[in-house]
């Protein structure tokens, strides 16, 4: 058995469907943005395992600054479902069409 | 299974097979319940074995600082703020899935899905690729310090402008949260919103905001009140109230309100408008 750099782009690959599944079937806004981690995460993985057989730093760094984002993407995000959550009582996601106000 | 083996790539011990299944089970399987879950905290719940998977990953690979940071930020701060927004707004178990503007949306997005990554795998599977030539930026091992010291070398010289870049990408966020979240017209500063259903107890005294709920000091006052205070024939009466300044009051709403609103339920149309109204007596 060996486990070849093959092994983590499928799993990466799968994760990173399942990540936009969720993106599109969900409708909770908060779940949607769970799922976008999910992304984020197979991302991470193809970095890392790229970067150790590679040997090369690039990849972790960019995990790094993956994490960063994701960070900021989650505060800003919350952000905007607070304010939502202001004027009306659920975050499904269909609900919030109009850009007015 | 993928077996695609290129000499160098090739870590070639059991165990690491295994470790390799159990973090894969665990990722899957997590990545899984975010999407299956109806409850949002057990999407929650989900998306942390995921993460820990990923960090198992990590280390397999032999990265232990990255899977450290994983599970400290990820797991520690991300998935902790993802609650946190949860409790506070309160879990909404149901999804509005009855309306649904596109009608082939999931089964489309589900074939779409699964056509793709099975491509993905197969074209990984059967693949000869070709990996180019590797550090433009040095390599990861045999360097003073080990992993972590070679890791900080590279972020503070090699990729500099990206790091101060994510600390402006930082700043920018805070700055964003903060405007996003604070209330910044007449002078109430309620930073907090209440429950979404704070609103049901329909007394327009209480009501500040400017759109459809009430503020949390505000609210819980209104709350307290609502229960001592007024039986039920009060609000009735406020419904009546609402409905009689209704037709008048929609032209002069301004833009935090409308259409949205308009559109949706005549009850809480109703309790809107008891919302403006009060507005307005306050600006008079």
């Amino acid at each position: 058995m060996t486990v070849s750099l093959s092994w983590y782009m499928g799993l990466s690959a799968v994760l990173f469907g399942l990540g936009v599944l969720g993106l599109l079937i969900r409708r909770n806004v908060l779940v949607m943005y769970m799922c976008i981690e999910l992304m984020l995460n197979a991302a991470n993985i193809a970095f890392v395992a790229f970067a150790q057989k590679l040997n090369d730093l690039g990849g972790q760094a960019a995990v790094f600054f993956v994490l960063v984002v994701a960070a900021a993407e989650v505060v800003v995000g919350l952000g905007i479902v607070v304010a939502i959550f202001r004027r009306r009582a659920d975050a499904t996601a269909d609900d919030i069409h109009l850009m007015k106000g | 299974m993928l077996s695609l083996v290129h000499p160098f790539l090739a870590v070639t011990t059991l165990p690491d097979a295994i470790v390799f299944a159990v973090a894969a089970v665990i990722i899957v399987a997590g990545a899984v319940g975010v999407i299956v879950e109806r409850n949002p905290v057990h999407s929650a719940l989900a998306l942390v074995t995921t993460l820990f998977g990923t960090a198992l990953i990590f280390l397999l690979l032999g990265d232990d600082f990255i899977a450290a940071v994983q599970i400290i930020v990820y797991a520690g701060a991300i998935v902790v703020l993802f609650l946190f927004v949860i409790m506070f707004l309160g879990v909404d178990k149901k999804e509005m899935i009855a309306h649904e503007p596109l009608k082939a949306q999931r089964p489309l997005a589900l074939l779409l899905v699964l056509l793709a990554v099975v491509g993905i795998l197969l074209l990984g599977a059967g693949a000869h690729y070709v990996l180019g030539a590797s550090s433009s930026t040095g390599v990861a091992n045999h360097q003073p310090g080990g992993e972590v010291a070679a890791l900080g070398r590279a972020v503070f010289t090699t990729y500099l402008l990206p790091f101060e870049a994510t600390a402006a990408l930082l700043i920018i966020a805070i700055i964003g949260a903060v405007v996003l979240t604070k209330r910044h017209r007449d002078g109430t500063q309620e930073s907090v919103p209440s429950s979404p259903y704070a609103g049901e107890d329909g007394t327009g005294e209480d009501d500040f905001d400017e759109d459809g709920f009430d503020g949390d000091e505000a609210g819980e006052a209104g709350y307290d009140e609502g229960g001592s205070e007024e039986g039920g024939s009060d609000d009735s009466d406020a419904r009546e109230k609402a409905d009689a300044m209704y037709g008048v009051d929609t032209d002069d709403v301004d833009a935090t309100e409308s259409s949205s609103e308009r559109e949706s339920i005549e009850e809480r149309d109703s309790r809107d408008a008891i919302d403006v109204d009060s507005n307005e007596e306050l600006i008079k």
